[in-house]
């Protein structure tokens, strides 16, 4: 297993390589820099501040540079928050929103799960077109329309919760943000469920279980489960990378200072090591939950072998 | 709905009782894909036609009437924003813009998806590998930044939108294309058309593509909602189509900002994307039911 995850890390290395290079000299080539502002700065000011950036080198020298920082895990200074390194300035947004989607992915996979596997038990009931009509919603529904809404009857007409921001960071003002992330994962997951276990409950290693008159609620938790969940898991991977890395959109609508706003500030501002940073992070997680979902796909699936 | 269904028929005329047959007659029994379909089919024709008859045009600011609700009696209605423009002409206007860039990206997708899948399958070996395996890379980019970083660096126009999008889901059209492609190219009428010496790339046009069709239907009305998705979701972070120009996701975004005061800004438009995005997703459902030789 070790050697297999080992191989994987390097077969990812030049897809990762790819990713830095395609971000790196599109936002170079971008019009504008770092440095616009609605004053002018002196033409000998902007040329130190350039030098002190090592902007005026050639690029192909920047993105060795560059390179050659990441390897020693140095994201390099942001260009807009000064005094900040792009190292400090993600520690400072990851934590919340892996708090926020790290909640959210946790009700997303209980309450999915549940919804499609009951779905499942009582297909073409009612309960299962309650729950396949409810999760089509929530499919369709896009975030930044149900966070409004949540917002609209939970916090103003209602005013159980508060609208936004992070107050002194009780769970209170979690509550809606979490929900308005989880809710499409509950809906996609609950129909990955759904189709899953249908197949599954149909295999014959069920019906011999249920042949040797085992109680269904055994037969669901202990034999079918663990196959059902195949799809949902490879689902998962990159549906996580992206949740926890923030919503930039339920950032913004909730006012909550996570790592989202960094990349579309960051992009606005012409912040290129922000950008870079955000991206490389993105980027770094996305491979690693790939080969977690890989690694997991073994230990639920017997038949597949690390190759 | 209706250029679907002239589709349909007009390969019923020519094929007999084809698969098109097969897949309608399923389809016409799913009874929540064909009311998505008529509601698609009239939501179409209200974006188009509709904003001809509105005595507004989407910039038109009515001094008299800012910030009001819906109302019969001024004309509006589905009020105005607080610059007093008609929001039921700019929602009109903003779907117009919404179901363009959906088709219009889809069709890039599209165009791009078949032919890199169909090489890809039917060529086979080192030329595919090479080719899915530059899919795999592409797939793991983070391509919202990548398509954010366009719109902010280059400016927001619509062409860029429809490239962009397009640019990023064909990845899934390539490989569901090159999977059936895998499994056409060794049917017997395939090696008929080869046999007779026609060339690869009329075999790959005249006998392989047609046989995709079902399959890509599929997905091109399950690709429509993703993009309309993805280009609102770029409107509300204020990178989408420019003002006074307006789509569902910008409207959207200016309701949420008004929502406390006045909260009709935030849910016509909103019904109006979700329930395109809803009956869109139902048919995609049902169409897949009809058309997957899978499921059967």
């Amino acid at each position: 297993m070790f050697r297999y995850a080992t191989r994987r890390l390097l077969g990812a290395l030049p897809t990762l390589l790819i990713l830095l290079a395609l971000a790196f000299f599109l936002i170079r080539v971008a019009p504008g820099g770092p440095f616009d502002a609605e004053r002018a700065l002196l033409p000998e000011i902007e040329a130190n501040l350039r030098a002190a950036y090592h902007l005026d080198e050639p690029l192909y020298q920047q993105f060795g540079r560059y390179l050659w920082g990441l390897l020693q895990a140095d994201f390099g200074p942001s260009f807009q928050y000064r005094d900040f390194s792009v190292t400090e300035l993600i520690m400072t947004g990851f934590p919340v929103s892996l708090r926020l989607g790290g909640s959210a992915m946790a009700l997303a996979l209980l309450f999915g799960i549940t919804a499609g596997s009951i779905a499942a038990l009582r297909q073409n009931t009612r309960a299962d077109y309650a729950v396949m009509s409810a999760s089509m919603t929530g499919i369709s529904i896009p975030n930044f329309v149900m966070a409004p809404l949540l917002i609209l009857v939970f916090a103003v007409y209602l005013g159980w919760l508060p609208a936004g921001g992070l107050g002194d960071g009780s769970p209170r003002n979690m509550v809606l943000p979490v929900i308005a992330l989880a809710l499409p994962q509950i809906a996609y997951i609950s129909r990955l469920t759904r189709g899953s276990m249908i197949e599954v409950l149909r295999s014959n290693f069920i019906r011999t279980a249920r042949a040797q008159g085992l109680p269904m609620r055994k037969i669901v938790l202990r034999h079918a489960l663990k196959p059902a969940l195949l799809p949902v898991v490879s689902y998962l991977g990159p549906a996580t990378a992206a949740v926890i890395t923030g919503s930039v959109v339920i950032e913004q609508i909730f006012g909550v200072p996570g790592l989202g706003r960094f990349f579309v500030q960051g992009a606005l501002n012409r912040d290129y090591t922000l950008v870079m940073g955000v991206v490389v992070f993105y980027g770094v997680l996305i491979i690693a939950f790939n080969l977690l979902v890989d690694l997991a796909y073994a230990w639920l699936d017997p038949k597949v072998k690390y190759s | 709905m209706n250029a679907a269904a002239d589709a349909l028929q007009a390969q019923e005329e020519v094929a007999g009782r084809s698969l098109w047959v097969d897949a309608w007659r399923t389809l016409r029994k799913n009874r929540a894909a064909v009311v998505s379909g008529v509601v698609i089919g009239v939501m179409a024709v209200l974006v188009t036609v509709g904003p001809w008859f509105s005595p507004y045009s989407y910039d038109f600011t009515d001094w008299s009437n800012l910030s009001i609700g819906p109302s019969l009696e001024t004309g509006h209605l589905f009020g105005t924003d607080t610059l007093g423009r008609d929001l039921f002409v700019r929602t009109l206007y903003g779907g117009r813009i919404s179901l363009m860039v959906g088709l219009a990206a889809t069709l890039v997708s599209l165009l791009i998806g078949i032919s890199y899948g169909a090489i890809a399958g039917y060529f086979g070996g080192r030329l595919d590998n090479l080719m899915m395996r530059i899919v795999d890379i592409l797939y793991a980019m983070p391509f919202m930044f990548f398509v954010i970083l366009l719109m902010v660096f280059f400016g927001r126009n619509l062409f860029l939108i429809f490239v962009a999008l397009g640019a990023i889901i064909w990845l899934d059209m390539a490989r569901i294309v090159r999977g059936q492609t895998l499994s056409l190219k060794h049917r017997e009428f395939v090696e008929a058309a080869r046999a007779q010496g026609v060339g690869t790339f009329a075999v790959i046009r005249r006998h392989i593509v047609p046989n995709l069709l079902g399959v890509v239907a599929v997905y091109v009305t399950l690709t429509i909602p993703q993009v309309i998705l993805m280009e609102s979701f770029l409107s509300f972070l204020g990178l989408g189509v420019q003002e006074p120009m307006t789509s569902w996701g910008a409207l959207v975004k200016d309701g949420s900002d008004e929502m406390q005061s006045s909260p009709w800004l935030l849910l016509f438009p909103a019904v109006f994307l979700a329930t395109t995005l809803f009956c869109f997703n139902f048919l995609g459902d049902g169409m897949r039911d009809a058309l997957d030789p899978k499921d059967r």
